[in-house]
């Protein structure tokens, strides 16, 4: 049997209460009968049967015009295997990981082929370095013993000028500049998680193995209001950007063999299951075990919920595995995802409404600051959209979020001068890029970015250039049960609950107005009519 | 007439040492050494003397301090017991008018016991290049040993309704435009002028006030209104504090946690262990503790230099950083003469200035009579967390009963 496509339920009175996740935590909040709908992503697709066959499969048979990855390989060669980082997939998934079985066949047809000069390289771009535990979780222990130890191991470092390569300039004035390594070699085998349609494409190499000097002309806020939205590469500035700048790369000679692999929605284990269930459909195992972990965790301390939450790791299976040239693999790869994310939704809404969850792309095993709230809410939530957005313009969006006034001062340092300094200036994301350079180029974030677990210093203005559009969209944003302080500083709306917070909205929005609630994760992408 | 004496009592010293110790500052009061009591109008020492009958006399860091038992015994052979605290005062002086009446003229109190106070002649050096507060005869003259006024036997201090002694050179009249409120807050502000005149600043000097109590808040004031100094950024632990320190002049005022992160984003520092390569180049530690002392030695550029405002005690700090990078420690003490744009200026003719002109006495937040002496203590020690700022006596009864007037 098929899974189950998405969902939109009609609330009326006899709907029962709606889960809201609330960072470390969740809850359930009755929605106002009548004028209400709830989005319910699709039920996880079934995995690959024999997941190495089809990688195997895959790499045989590339798509596009490139060859078979074998007739690639050749003894003399220099090849890079970069990879996706940290950040991907969301959570973490169960061992073996997706890189581990796509880049142990990708190394077994090169030993195959005699190549002896391979390179594993984390693609950062301007995200923080992985540990030793999250080398070992992505690509397995044999293959990170095999590699690590001799330091052919590496992770990006957008700051070496050593390790960077000016390839030239894009008819757009684009500099393209990236990893000498992967640019100089004779291969460069891309291994992608396709978690979000933002990611994969021509954005893997061009961004993940990209110098602040290459990004900064497609992260910005004018990128960000001129993607509608950029999770749908049709209407995405960042995407067109990033194809520009990807088919440079080509053309200034790097060959590139991009694997891409999507995995289906089964976010959480079987004790969390309830988490993936729609509410009427709770079994009462579902229901015990809402209640049971929902007190538990009010009896924690942050840090034991935070460091529970992180342990979990997704049952996430692969769904499909795409290999060759790099856009024909990101049609495929889409096609793919939208399977698994897509929900057609008639209409928009006055309110959007969500629960925002305790990890985001950016704080893996980490704290999510207030910075992070605003970007999971308003830079990938209100964006998973194609064609319109979920709510009309002039709406509100209602988050419900902890929002605590906490940094991770290891991977975040910018982060809190950022919140402290810049947003206690302006919250505007053209405004703030006058702040830009000083952050991207302050040599103490730099040396904490390069020899630390640090973010990019200026990793936090992207975040909120990932607002922009939302921003520019909407008439206000409210959130619930956020630390009153923090929330202002973003220039948002604090509220108790989720009834004064529909109230607030009517300010905005009228009386008696349209209310959807996106059910979130597992991850939806609405196609809204 | 009723004052507050401060008597040589050691047991009830350690007993309000251990107190505060416990409990928190301002604490000890109730059983240390300090008791409101009957008290006679002090003997005038000589003829140039008057008396001054006070108006309000603030409570300052320093009084808290010794109301703690934390003083240093430093101090030790520098005060006379028993003695009347108080030496932040505006007061009243009488005087014979034109028509031959008597009126009553109001002054403040510039508190050093110099030697000319002490019929000493020739004058120490210090003095006699009008430094009064290196003085170096405070324990000797006609008079007994006192640091100032309020530290000695002889010439009572501002909590008491009798009221002090002061030489004519000690006195300065009050504007009759100036509050009495701005006027009780002229000592204080001479000694943030005095600090903030002790360092040389251009405008492309960086400055970290720490601390924004009234000596803080004070220095920056000073800082804005008589230095060149650049960009100045203050410690403020309290949002009270915060938009205080804003209006005074500073142009960032983060807490306690960010302070360091803004000297080091504004210089754009790398950081070397705790210390900032690019720290800095002064920093005013008004607070005076082993951790105030220790975050200026870690914020301060390599040669930087740490100006000691709040009251010094016995403390351990690692001086490692002072000498791998060449720092250096310099105390501010009182007041005396400054050498401003050329000239030599009186520090309390530029406090009266500032005070008025910023109307400082906005930082009076409330005001006690003597009889709640305890409360007035506690009030003081707990100033920022009680959003407040400087808490005075009010000795007749012009302002109001321990409540709050500009908090």
């Amino acid at each position: 049997m098929s899974p189950r496509p998405g969902y939109v339920l009609e609330v009326d009175r006899s709907t029962p209460p709606v889960l809201f996740w609330n960072g470390e935590g969740y809850l359930l909040e009755k929605l106002p009968p009548e004028r209400s709908r709830v989005i319910y992503p699709p039920d996880p697709l079934h995995p690959l049967e024999d997941p190495i066959a089809k990688i195997r499969h895959a790499l045989d048979h590339p798509m596009g015009d490139s060859q078979p990855l074998e007739t690639l390989l050749h003894p003399d060669m220099r090849l890079t295997i970069a990879f996706d980082d940290v950040s991907l997939p969301l959570p973490a998934m169960q061992a073996p990981d997706a890189r581990q079985l796509v880049i142990e066949q990708v190394l077994e047809m090169a030993a195959e082929a005699g190549v002896e000069d391979v390179v594993l390289l984390a693609a950062l771009s301007l995200h923080r370095r992985m540990t030793e535990a999250e080398l070992r979780h992505a690509l397995g222990n044999r293959v990170y013993n095999a590699f690590e130890p001799h330091g052919l191991l590496l992770q990006h470092d957008a700051e070496d000028p050593d390790g960077l390569i000016l390839l030239g300039t894009t008819d757009h004035g684009e500099e393209v500049e990236i990893n000498r390594r992967a640019a100089t070699s004779d291969l460069l085998v891309y291994v992608n998680i396709n978690l979000v349609p933002m990611d994969g494409g021509h954005k893997s190499v061009a961004t993940g193995l990209a110098s602040y000097r290459s990004v900064r002309h497609h992260h910005n806020a004018h990128t960000m209001t001129h993607s509608r939205s950029f999770m749908d590469m049709d209407h995405s500035e960042l995407h067109s950007a990033n194809w520009r700048m990807g088919r440079f790369i080509r053309e200034s000679g790097v060959k590139v063999f991009q694997i891409e692999t999507t995995l289906n929605t089964n976010a959480f284990p079987s004790q969390f299951s309830f988490l993936q269930r729609r509410e009427w459909e709770w079994t009462p195992r579902d229901r015990a075990g809402f209640f049971a972990s929902s007190k538990a965790l009010a009896l924690m301390g942050d840090r034991t919920r935070r460091t529970l939450f992180h342990s979990i790791k997704a049952p996430m299976q692969l769904t499909s595995v795409q290999a060759g040239e790099v856009e024909a693999v990101h049609q495929s790869t889409l096609t793919n995802v939208f399977d698994q994310q897509l929900v057609h939704v008639d209409g928009q809404t006055d309110i959007l409404t969500m629960g925002l969850p305790y990890i985001s792309p950016y704080n893996v095993n980490s704290i999510m600051n207030p910075i992070l709230v605003a970007c999971l809410g308003l830079g990938y939530l209100f964006n998973m959209y194609r064609g319109k957005p979920l709510v009309r313009e002039g709406g509100v969006v209602i988050m419900r979020h902890p929002t605590p006034w906490a940094f991770n001062t290891t991977h975040h340092p910018s982060y809190i001068d950022f919140f402290e300094e810049v947003l206690a200036d302006t919250t505007d994301p053209v405004q703030i890029s006058k702040y830009e350079e000083a952050y991207a180029t302050d040599p103490w974030y730099i040396q904490l970015y390069r020899t630390g677990h640090a973010y990019h210093g200026v990793h936090p203005f992207y975040m909120w250039y990932w607002c922009a559009h939302a921003l520019e969209h909407l008439s206000s944003v409210i959130v619930i049960g956020g630390d009153r302080r923090a929330v202002k500083r973003l220039g948002f709306r604090p509220a108790s609950t989720l009834d004064d917070a529909l109230e607030m909205a009517e300010d905005s929005v009228g009386s008696q107005p349209t209310i959807t609630h996106i059910r979130v994760p597992p991850l939806m992408m609405a196609e809204v009519s | 007439m009723k004052g507050l004496l401060f008597e040589r009592n050691i047991p009830r010293i350690a007993a309000s040492r251990v107190m505060s110790k416990l409990t928190h500052s301002g604490k000890g009061v109730a059983i240390g050494p300090l008791r409101l009591t009957d008290i006679d109008e002090p003997v005038l020492p000589g003829p140039h003397w008057v008396r001054v009958k006070p108006i309000l006399a603030g409570i300052c860091g320093s009084d808290l301090s010794l109301l703690d038992g934390k003083g240093s015994r430093y101090y030790e052979s520098m005060v006379s017991f028993p003695f009347v605290p108080g030496h932040e005062v505006v007061g009243t002086v009488e005087e014979r008018g034109t028509d031959g009446n008597v009126v009553q003229k109001r002054v403040v109190v510039e508190p050093v016991l110099t030697c000319v106070t002490r019929g000493i002649d020739p004058p120490c050096p210090a003095c006699a290049a009008g430094d009064t507060g290196q003085c170096s005869g405070i324990t000797t003259g006609h008079l007994h040993p006192g640091l100032m006024t309020g530290y000695c036997a002889d010439t009572g201090g501002g909590w008491s309704t009798a009221g002090l002694v002061a030489h004519e050179t000690q006195i300065h009249t009050v504007p009759n435009t100036m509050d009495d409120t701005d006027a009780v807050m002229v000592e204080p502000v001479a000694c943030a002028i005095h600090a903030a005149l002790s360092v040389p600043t251009e405008p492309e000097t960086l400055v970290g006030v720490i601390g924004s109590g009234t000596l803080g808040l004070t220095v920056v004031a000073a800082l804005r209104e008589f230095t060149a100094t650049g960009r100045i950024v203050a410690a403020a632990k309290y949002p009270h504090q915060r938009q205080l320190a804003m209006q005074l002049g500073a142009d960032a005022a983060p807490g306690p946690d960010g302070f360091a992160r803004e000297i080091r984003r504004t210089r754009h520092s790398t950081v070397v262990g705790k210390s900032l390569p690019a720290g800095a180049d002064v920093i005013f530690d008004c607070v005076g503790s082993q951790a105030t002392l220790e975050q200026a030695l870690s914020v301060l550029r390599p040669g930087g230099r740490a100006v000691l405002v709040g009251m010094g005690y016995r403390t351990a700090v690692d001086l490692a950083p002072l000498w791998h990078r060449e720092l250096a420690i310099q105390g501010s003490y009182t007041y005396g003469t400054e050498t401003l744009h050329g000239k030599r200026v009186r520090t309390f003719d530029l406090a009266i200035d500032l005070a008025s002109r910023l109307e400082l006495g906005r930082l009076v937040s409330a005001a006690y009579p003597l009889e709640r002496y305890e409360d007035a203590v506690e009030h003081a020690a707990g100033a920022g967390s009680r959003g407040a700022v400087k808490i005075v006596f009010d000795l007749q009864r012009k302002i109001g009963h321990g409540s709050s007037q500009h908090a």
